[in-house]
């Protein structure tokens, strides 16, 4: 049976635009404007979008790391005790930070160049607890083994390392406290290629290993597909498509990732597909179009796309679950 | 073998060097590439390769620490031969070649425009050193240029400035500067690395359109094999600083040699693959350039290395188009056969 480990209702986040003397607030940014999501235990869940589409906000709203303005986020513990994350005190929030964790998208500017490892790693379990240094160098030195780094590093500073090791770093931070769900915000986007397939091993290992639950955030859906087991896409701060990854790949419902999976350049000969181009760039999210926030760009919006907002809607391909926000889906709905 | 006239850029054994701290950094070392009018070829590998670096050398855009070693640039101009490695940087000759027969497409958009002119400026300044044409008709080429890279509303646009633009509206300006005096050679250097999905089809569409219509010669500078298989005509692989397999994109793709070639193409997930799909990573790190393997570059992390792979191996050519820089590449290609 599948558990819940977070729930999202109706999460938003709007950061205000201030111009003029006084600073006055004349506008929103809606970063993300409403968004409902599950995340299972165990599940690599994707997080895909073009930059701007509100998939960082989001992870790290998750983490209240950014306040979410509006809606619920709730945690759901191994004894299903639920607990709403956002109306939380500060205080109160610590020892659900042990069990949220988040991988940085920049290996680089992550560290603090003045400490070494063992210096920034031990932080967060000096606070939780762990008295004794001993204790706190064993901890950090089986980590570092963990992820085919020497023990002896620790006392290393950051400039000694390179991209990739760097990232590996940033997993042993957020792995240190037992984590039970880690957000990867573009954790493998700047590494090169040979260093990239060494962290996405790394990563799937360790999910195994420790019983983890990924968020995977994400524009190259071609690393989502082989990671993950649901992906959901995101246009203008909304979630348009929800499904297996496979289906996204072979049953795509939504005609934004169908543009979004035809515009990747496949490295295989055989498997060259026609590009969908899409007009123009991303609307911006201070003034989102009217009605379905994709039509300015669909190649197929039609009359109603242009007055009513679509909402997420539930179907089935393949026998599984597919959610998809659009009006010209020729499929029948599921309550 | 192909027609010598159309080859348009010919590069022999090119060596460039960088000097810092009384060390010497061969950044690139023994380089040699036909570029062909109408055809695209694609340079691939990881960073610090020396894939930019040889881009930089063919516009002589290099820093003052580094100087071109040996080698040689051909270029073809008319009926004329130019040794470009002979030019001088900054002289008469070097600068009526860079912007109007070979131009380039900088990698980040972001910081290659200049804030503080119009980008309609920019594009002008082009075609005022290297065309006769006048004011008026200077505006006109720019607005058509706008007009052809698909940016709305272009009698508008050539007097914003760049911060106005969005990414790929900033891509696009830059081409149109690239494109302004009809090269010959157009060099791309990573042009939609810092760019959208969505956005980078865009600019590839735009590409091709180009290299079909003005009959273009294109060197485009990438590390996505994803890139290569959607635009290559002819690929090019290096590692630190050489060349290690080249040859048509079908050769290269469908039949790679080289291990690091394997290597590389093995590790990247496939979109359409699905989840079943085996990715393996390339072991240890690109080696630092100051302490260099012997002989053979990739051998410390190549699977197949043996003692034989210490001398650096020779440039074999397994067929017309196809070459290989590796001693073993007989066990890989006696399976495709």
């Amino acid at each position: 049976m599948k558990k819940e480990i977070l729930k999202l209702r109706g999460v938003k986040v709007h950061f205000p635009v201030q111009a003029g003397v006084f600073n006055r607030i004349v506008g929103h940014v809606l970063a993300v404007d409403g968004v409902d999501l599950d995340i299972f235990r165990g599940e690599v869940l994707g997080l895909a979008g073009e930059s701007g589409c509100g998939k960082t906000t989001l992870g790290k709203a998750i983490l209240r790391l950014v306040e979410p303005t509006d809606g619920e986020v709730k945690y759901i513990s191994q004894d299903d005790d639920e607990t709403e994350l956002t109306s939380l005190e500060k205080k109160d929030m610590d020892p659900f930070r042990k069990k949220l964790q988040i991988v940085f998208q920049d290996p680089h500017s992550s560290l603090n160049p003045s400490f070494t490892i063992f210096g920034s790693l031990q932080d967060p379990l000096k606070k939780f607890g762990i008295k004794s240094k001993e204790e706190r160098r064993k901890i950090i030195g089986d980590l570092l083994e963990a992820v085919n780094m020497r023990r002896e590093y620790m006392d290393r500073y950051p400039h000694e390392f390179s991209g990739g090791q760097r990232q590996r770093i940033g997993i042993v931070r957020a792995l240190c406290l037992e984590p039970e769900l880690i957000v990867c915000d573009e954790a493998v986007s700047a590494l090169d290629v040979s260093i990239q397939a060494q962290v996405l091993k790394l990563l799937m290992q360790l999910k195994k290993e420790k019983n983890l639950t990924y968020l995977f955030i994400t524009h190259d859906l071609s690393v989502t597909e082989y990671l993950c087991d649901r992906i959901a896409v995101m246009y203008l701060g909304r979630i348009v498509e929800l499904c297996d990854s496979e289906d996204l790949y072979n049953n795509t419902l939504h005609p934004y990732s169908e543009a979004l999976i035809s515009a990747i350049p496949v490295a295989d000969l055989d498997k060259q597909t026609k590009r969908i181009v899409l007009e123009g760039d991303v609307p911006s999210p201070v003034n989102p179009p009217k009605g379905c926030p994709f039509h300015p760009r669909c190649p197929k919006a039609t009359d109603i796309c242009k007055t009513e907002v679509p909402t997420l809607k539930k179907y089935s391909t393949n026998g599984n679950e597919h959610y998809a926000s659009c009006h010209l889906i020729d499929l029948p709905e599921i309550s | 073998m192909e027609d010598k006239n159309n080859i348009a850029l010919s590069v022999r054994d090119l060596k460039t060097f960088f000097y810092t701290n009384n060390r010497c950094n061969k950044a690139v070392n023994g380089v040699s590439f036909d570029v062909e009018k109408g055809k695209t070829l694609c340079i691939v590998g990881e960073s610090g390769c020396g894939k930019s670096v040889t881009a930089a050398t063919i516009m002589q855009l290099l820093p003052t620490l580094s100087r071109i070693e040996e080698g040689e640039i051909k270029f073809q101009k008319d009926d004329k031969i130019i040794n470009i490695e002979k030019l001088e940087k900054n002289g008469k000759e070097m600068r009526e070649i860079r912007g109007s027969d070979i131009a380039m497409i900088f990698q980040d958009p972001m910081t290659a425009l200049n804030p503080v002119y119009t980008v309609g400026f920019q594009i002008s300044e082009n075609l005022k050193y290297h065309t006769n044409l006048n004011k008026k008709e200077i505006r006109e080429k720019c607005i058509s240029l706008l007009n052809d890279m698909g940016i709305p509303l272009p009698e508008k646009r050539v007097d914003e400035y760049p911060h106005s633009y969005s990414g790929g509206m900033r891509q696009r300006a830059m081409i149109a500067m690239a494109m302004a005096c009809n090269p010959k050679i157009l060099i791309a250097d990573e042009p939609t690395t810092a760019l959208d999905v969505t956005i980078q089809a865009q600019i590839f569409e735009l590409m091709d359109k180009l290299k079909k219509e003005n009959d273009t010669a294109i060197i485009l500078i990438t590390h996505d094999m994803g890139v290569v298989a959607e635009l290559a005509d002819n690929v090019a692989v290096m590692y630190m600083g050489n060349i290690v397999e080249a040859g048509t994109a079908d050769d290269v793709l469908r039949r790679p040699t080289h291990p690091y070639t394997k290597a590389l193409l093995e590790s990247v997930p496939v979109l359409g693959r699905g989840k079943n799909q085996d990715i393996n990573p390339i072991k240890g790190s690109t080696p630092d350039p100051y302490n260099r393997p012997i002989g053979c570059q990739f051998a410390p992390r190549c699977n197949w290395q043996t003692e034989s792979c210490d001398v650096m191996p020779e440039i074999t050519q397994i067929n017309e188009t196809h070459q290989v820089r590796c001693h073993k590449y007989e066990q890989f290609f006696e399976k495709y056969k």
